[in-house]
């Protein structure tokens, strides 16, 4: 015997409400984890081991925990996950390649009582839409960005990102990203905290499940945060992208931990509401 | 009680938006268009709207798509090199059936080009101008009374259709101060179900989109707009005929270009040529009948225009060659002027 | 008692939960191939699951439902 109970704290030994006590009192079994209810049940075109998968899940998982899937219009990007329209329950519109946040702007501009995300990859996000980027975090407006970063265009089959790192090879840098000529990689979490528009910015990974859980946390405070009207929250989720950097999705996650991450470091970047004897910008927690 | 005041054509335009129940603009300073964002920076706060300079023309006809999506009157204006730049953006409102309003205060290119008035952009507003398949509904106004009244038309024929539309000014026209009636505030009478304004849990979710990666698909939906397309020349078609009734010779022109060629043509009938014009109000969808049909009566058509030939295009499409069509006209920012006109109705005379 | 549900057809036999597992009862099932033509994952002893839903925190299809 079982009852459904959709937990917003999926872990079971984190959970200490009622719920749970009855059911333990009861020998109930309850679920402790199913798929999201702001996720429709088309199943996603991602390769296997992406983790869009897993951002995806945990940006439903939010809108489900704060109850507005019924309230919010997601923007989706030009990229890997320009079909993600199909995937998510709420309203939903398709933007050109980089213009996310444009529109975005639009949509919060004429309805400032709903929740407006986009979710972004880095060639979306970081290169051609750079100026949708910095002008609508430096506008402050009051919109949740989920920027994913897995350091390459996966869409249109390899090629090097803004976020591609020193040496690695794509298709349009078969020798390796070279430096000289290519420049170097862009740490956007780390520009946009510069500004001073911006309410909240922070980089996470999906990696592994303690990260996976620490993204969570960041994507809701990021939802939450435009629901108290506080701002531009920026989150930045270091992805994998298993296809294209010729990798299995486990070494994919071991790379991330051994290369992406040590050029992008996990932390809070910006919070312009933290408590003041609590971590400010660069000094965030940091990993 | 309309209101009567003297107005630049741009403030017109801005004007007439407000009270056609825009509330969002969007747009990015470029002459000679630039009166109208420093109008709505100054209404829109006054009133509960946007006022939003944006950071690229870019930028700013994307926020226009994001206002559509939700199912609200937007607009954003700009001169010929930004509306270049806003073609991104113009492609995606079409290929997502979304109303809007863009204004093009023409002005001379290519490139750079100059600030002063122009028409050259006429091939860019009524044959597309982005990628795809897709049209504007375009109207071309010639007078400060006109900016106001075809901004509330355009509005309203977007809504209808659920298309954009552009209205195509010029230097002249935006910059021109003349007495405007100004007319009553409106609202869109048009219910927008598709709108992307949240489920509230009461319905499957909207998307706004224009991806279709099945060509059967893709294919259908460009056939299904063309039909709406098809209802908009059947319905929609605006010109003004000028002394065409007994008219032998007819002269062709849209905005500063008609008024210009007005003053030609009366100039023309004093002299005992009988030659009227026909005014092309909606440059698309252009007047083809009314062309085809003034290719029946008269022996020849000049059209004058401020491109080096684009709308005579449509002109001899319209009237299938039968007669001779000759251009008169100045580009760079140069106006043509009433002699001009005439001593082309007169070569076309002496025929 | 912990219960795992695979909704087998919609996965993609990436591996990401038999690597998250930390009782190491997970396996992708190399004989047997789903609608998607993938080889799905399964669980080799459910006796041994703790219902931790490590499995489902990394499953980037969301085909596992954890009870317990």
């Amino acid at each position: 015997m079982h009852v459904q109970y959709n937990c917003t704290k999926f872990v079971l030994h984190d959970c200490t409400d009622t719920m749970t006590c009855i059911c333990k009192a009861y020998g109930i079994n309850m679920i402790v984890f199913e798929k999201p209810k702001a996720l429709t049940d088309v199943p996603m075109h991602y390769c296997p081991g992406c983790a869009h998968g897993i951002i995806h899940r945990l940006v439903a998982e939010t809108i489900d925990a704060l109850g507005i899937v019924g309230n919010t219009v997601g923007v989706v990007p030009v990229g890997c996950a320009v079909m993600a329209y199909d995937y998510f329950a709420c309203d939903m519109v398709e933007a050109a390649h980089g213009r996310a946040p444009a529109v975005a702007t639009g949509l919060k501009r004429a309805m400032p009582d709903r929740v407006i995300f986009t979710y972004q990859g880095d060639g979306d996000l970081a290169s051609i839409g750079m100026a949708e980027t910095v002008h609508s975090a430096t506008r402050n407006e009051n919109i949740t960005v989920v920027f994913v970063n897995n350091a390459i265009y996966g869409m249109t089959g390899g090629q090097m990102a803004p976020t591609s790192l020193p040496g690695q090879v794509t298709q349009t840098s078969p020798y390796g990203r070279d430096i000289k000529t290519a420049g170097f990689p862009i740490r956007v979490s780390e520009m946009l905290a510069t500004l001073d528009g911006p309410a909240y910015i922070e980089r996470v990974a999906v990696n592994n499940v303690k990260n996976v859980r620490n993204a969570k946390k960041a994507i809701q405070k990021a939802f939450q945060n435009q629901l108290e009207g506080k701002g531009f929250s920026f989150i930045e989720v270091i992805s994998t992208c298993p296809t294209n950097w010729g990798m299995t999705p486990s070494q994919a996650m071991k790379w991330v931990e051994t290369d992406m991450i040590p050029y992008y470091p996990l932390g809070v970047y910006k919070d312009k509401y933290a408590d003041v004897t609590g971590d400010i910008g660069n000094t965030g927690e940091v990993q | 009680m309309a209101e009567k005041v003297l107005m630049k054509g741009n403030e017109a335009i801005a004007e007439a938006a407000i009270r056609a129940g825009c509330r969002h603009y969007f747009g990015y300073p470029i002459t000679p268009q630039t009166e109208i964002a420093a109008y709505m920076a100054k209404r829109m706060p006054k009133i509960g709207g946007t006022f939003l300079q944006a950071e690229s023309e870019i930028a700013a006809i994307n926020m226009v798509y994001g206002v559509a999506a939700a199912g609200m009157r937007v607009m954003t204006s700009s001169s010929s090199p930004g509306v270049s730049l806003k073609q991104e953006g113009i492609s995606y409102i079409a290929g997502c059936d979304l109303p809007a309003l863009i204004i093009n205060v023409q002005r001379g290119g290519p490139g750079l080009g100059g600030i002063q008035p122009s028409q050259s952009d006429y091939f860019q507003a009524t044959k597309g101008g982005g990628h795809g398949d897709y049209h504007l509904i375009v109207l071309a106004p010639a007078s400060v009374q006109e900016m106001a009244d075809l901004t509330i038309q355009a509005f309203t024929l977007a809504d209808k259709y659920r298309c954009p539309a552009m209205l195509l000014a010029d230097g002249t026209m935006g910059q021109m101060m003349e007495p405007v009636i100004l007319p009553e505030p409106q609202t869109s009478a048009v219910e927008k179900p598709w709108a992307v304004t949240g489920t509230q849990n009461k319905r499957p979710h909207n998307i706004i989109n224009s991806l279709c990666l099945r060509p059967e698909q893709l294919e259908k939906a460009n056939f299904e707009r063309y039909e709406k397309y098809k209802q908009i020349e059947a319905n929609e078609v605006l010109y003004e005929s000028f002394m065409m009734e007994d008219a032998e010779y007819c002269v062709v022109a849209f905005g500063i270009a008609a008024r210009v060629s007005k003053n030609a043509v009366i100039s023309a009938r004093k002299n005992g040529i009988k030659v009227g014009m026909i005014r092309p109000i909606t440059l698309w969808p252009f007047p083809t009948d009314a062309i085809a049909a003034a290719a029946k009566q008269v022996k020849g058509f000049v059209c004058a225009e401020l491109s080096m030939g684009q709308m005579i295009e449509d002109v001899r499409l319209a009237s299938a060659c039968t007669k001779p069509v000759l251009l008169c006209n100045r580009v760079g920012g140069m106006i043509i002027t009433p002699e001009e006109v005439l001593e082309k109705i007169n070569t076309l005379a002496a025929l | 008692m912990a219960k795992v549900t695979f909704l087998t057809d919609l996965c993609k036999g990436c591996g990401l939960c038999v690597d998250a597992c930390p009782k190491q009862i997970l396996i992708i099932a190399k004989e047997k191939i789903n609608a998607k033509g993938h080889s799905p994952a399964e669980m080799t002893d459910p006796s041994k699951c703790i219902g931790c839903a490590f499995c489902a925190t990394m499953c980037p299809d969301c085909v596992i439902t954890v009870e317990k």
